[in-house]
């Protein structure tokens, strides 16, 4: 088979999924083609240090590198793959109706965000998207404040270029996220004053405790935690549930928070708070997928997260997913998604062993992600810390106060009423950041008929035409074809 | 303290740095090669450099090119996200605020 006759398959994302879903097409006998934003493969979990750091000993920094390594050099260098770095999909083109093939792939490549970038478009046979997800982080008074950071950039600074956030540093939120985020701050020389989880011990224990089995499958990630566990108890670095960050507060930066303890559904119990003097603050009340590339191909979601099938099919003709946009379940399951996704995709049988095998450890990781949410929800009392002069939307400045003026008023409390006046959601993020927050607040202050009855609404769907950032100039340029 | 960059001398990773200068509103700032923007200027003991619609102040805040909190001015191109793009030595940098009629 030539190589232009050979089944074609188009990867966005070289996180743990992506890279998997390569090397498992590569596999199915198929030629690849591995798209990533960032300069290096490896995603978030295996973040790289840059190159020009010529780092003698980057292991030190990661779990499972061994593996890691020897999986990107042998994609990577696999003679039917192409691997491009830092180009980003900033759209896809979906085939007319009735038409079974894979969207169109719009990509730019060159330094991020710069004006000169070469445009290439891909036709691929197949398409897995894999574009992971990024930290939820719900407001509260002075999170606009500098020196308040996700926990996902605290984690990406200390991993991926060796700069640590502050040395005064509480971590807070929800989820086991939280642990390697304290660890990387310890491990940089930081002093980690106390890590909060918001959930209580109670509900924290109970999602993790049942079903025993279920852990003992994803030894990996259970003996990952554990690890952090014992270095936080080392430094003596207090692990708190039922306790959260709920004020910022500082001149031009961050100088001190306010913790509280907190109810199950996350309400403040009042005469509790404590002022904490730190230099920085990281906060991360979970993840929310990157849906804008799955949402421009037509794909389904079920419960927020994109909508697949036994082997990673969504509902679009030809594009399959793995990783978080499918469910939050961490790296093992973002890795073993990807493998059943870049068989199916490679055209590779699926009633082979190795097929099945990877379709059982995927359950598995599967099940574990249930467990995750479990133990970790995000509880229903979180607006209580709110103020009327808090700010919601960090790119249009939009208060609390505003929004609930806005949703309260009979002319305009639908959704996009609401959005348009005040313009919430509007800025330069596009809803990525305060989405979810808006959304759900909107929903409580006037629940439509469907929900009223105290279900959730999903988070909204983000539409977002142009997924990632492109310049007039670029545009406007002929792209590469048929690469 | 602020932000800074682990010495390299003491990173158990081993590094082997390359410097690098870039000018931020026309004074210089040392980095290292391999650094975004965002690192350089953190390093420098810088937590802010954008002013919001109102004025307040903004920096990084996911650190990975989601929330547009940490956008620059990069050798002219406006709305550079500073937590993405490497620093190149000699890249003049200057800082922005939120103007009517941006990108929305
Ligand atoms: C900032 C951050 C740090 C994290 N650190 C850890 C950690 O240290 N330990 C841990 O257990 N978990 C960590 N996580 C959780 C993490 O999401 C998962 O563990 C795991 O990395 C998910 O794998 P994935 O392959 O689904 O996605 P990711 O690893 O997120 O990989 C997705 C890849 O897709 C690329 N991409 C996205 N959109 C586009 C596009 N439009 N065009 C081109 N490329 C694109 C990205 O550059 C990225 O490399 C982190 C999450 C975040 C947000
Ligand atoms: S810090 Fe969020 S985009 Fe750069």
């Amino acid at each position: 088979m030539t190589a232009r006759t050979r089944r074609h398959v188009a990867v966005v994302g070289a996180g743990p999924a992506g890279l998997a879903a390569a090397a498992a097409a590569l596999r199915a006998g198929a030629r690849v083609t591995l798209v990533d934003a960032a300069e290096r493969p490896g995603g978030q979990y295996h973040r790289m240090l840059p190159e020009q750091y010529r780092a003698a000993r980057p292991e030190r920094l990661h779990h499972g590198w061994a593996a890691f390594d020897r999986l990107r050099r042998h994609v990577l260098g696999h003679p039917r793959c192409a691997w491009w770095a830092e180009s980003s999909v900033w759209s896809l083109e979906r085939p007319g109706p009735g038409d079974e093939t894979a969207p169109r792939v719009h990509v730019v490549r060159g330094p991020a965000d710069g004006a000169g970038r070469e445009r290439l478009v891909l036709d691929p046979d197949a398409l897995v998207l894999a574009p992971g997800a990024h930290d939820r982080v719900l407001p509260f008074p002075g999170w606009d404040l500098p020196g308040v950071f996700t926990a996902g950039a605290a984690q990406a600074l200390a991993k991926g270029e060796r700069v640590v956030i502050g040395d005064r540093v509480v971590v807070a939120g929800a989820g086991p996220f939280l642990l390697p985020v304290a660890a990387s701050l310890l491990e940089a020389g930081s002093t980690v004053l106390e890590v909060l989880e918001a959930n209580p011990a109670a509900t924290v224990l109970r999602g993790w405790g049942r079903r025993p089995w279920e852990l003992a499958s994803q030894a990996g990630k259970a003996g990952e935690l554990a690890e952090y566990t014992a270095l936080l108890a080392r430094h003596r670095v207090p692990y708190r549930t039922g306790r959260a960050v709920i004020e910022a507060r500082g001149d031009g930066r961050v100088e001190e928070v306010v913790t509280a303890r907190l109810r199950a559904d996350w309400s403040v119990v009042s005469g509790t708070e404590r002022i904490v003097a730190v230099d920085a603050v990281c906060v991360g009340h979970g993840f929310t997928p990157q849906l804008e590339l799955p949402l421009a191909a037509g794909c389904a979601l079920r419960e927020g997260f994109v909508q697949v099938d036994g082997d990673q099919r969504t509902t679009a003709p030809a594009v399959l997913a793995a990783g978080e946009i499918t469910g939050i379940a961490g790296a093992p399951a973002a890795r073993v998604e990807g493998l059943v996704a870049g068989w199916a995709a490679g055209g590779g049988d699926a009633a082979a062993p190795e097929a099945r095998a990877a379709r059982r450890r995927r359950d598995r990781a599967r099940a574990f992600a249930a467990r995750l949410a479990a133990a970790h929800p995000i509880g229903d009392g979180w607006p209580g810390w709110l103020r009327p002069e808090t700010v919601v939307c960090r790119c249009e400045e939009t208060t609390y106060g505003a929004l609930c003026r806005a949703a309260d008023a009979p002319a305009s409390a639908a959704a996009r009423a609401v959005k348009l006046g005040t313009r919430a959601g509007l800025g330069p993020c596009q809803a990525r950041i305060c989405g979810p927050s808006v959304a759900e607040l909107l929903a409580r202050r006037s629940p439509p008929p469907d929900l009223a009855a105290g279900g959730h609404r999903p988070a909204t769907p983000h539409h977002r035409p142009v997924a990632q950032p492109i310049r007039l100039g670029e545009l406007a340029r002929p792209p590469k074809e048929n690469l | 303290m602020s932000p800074r960059l682990l010495r390299a001398d003491a990173d158990p990773v081993g590094r082997h740095d390359t410097p690098l200068t870039v000018t931020v509103n026309g004074e210089p700032l040392a980095g290292v090669a391999g650094q975004t923007v965002a690192g350089v200027l953190l390093a420098s003991g810088r937590r802010s450099w954008r002013a919001g619609p109102s004025g307040a102040p903004r920096g990084v805040f996911c650190g990975i090119g989601v929330c547009f909190d940490c956008l620059v001015t990069v050798n002219g191109e406006r709305d550079v996200r500073a937590c993405r793009r490497r620093a190149a030595d000699g890249d003049v940098v200057t800082t922005q605020s939120r103007e009517p009629g941006d990108a929305r």
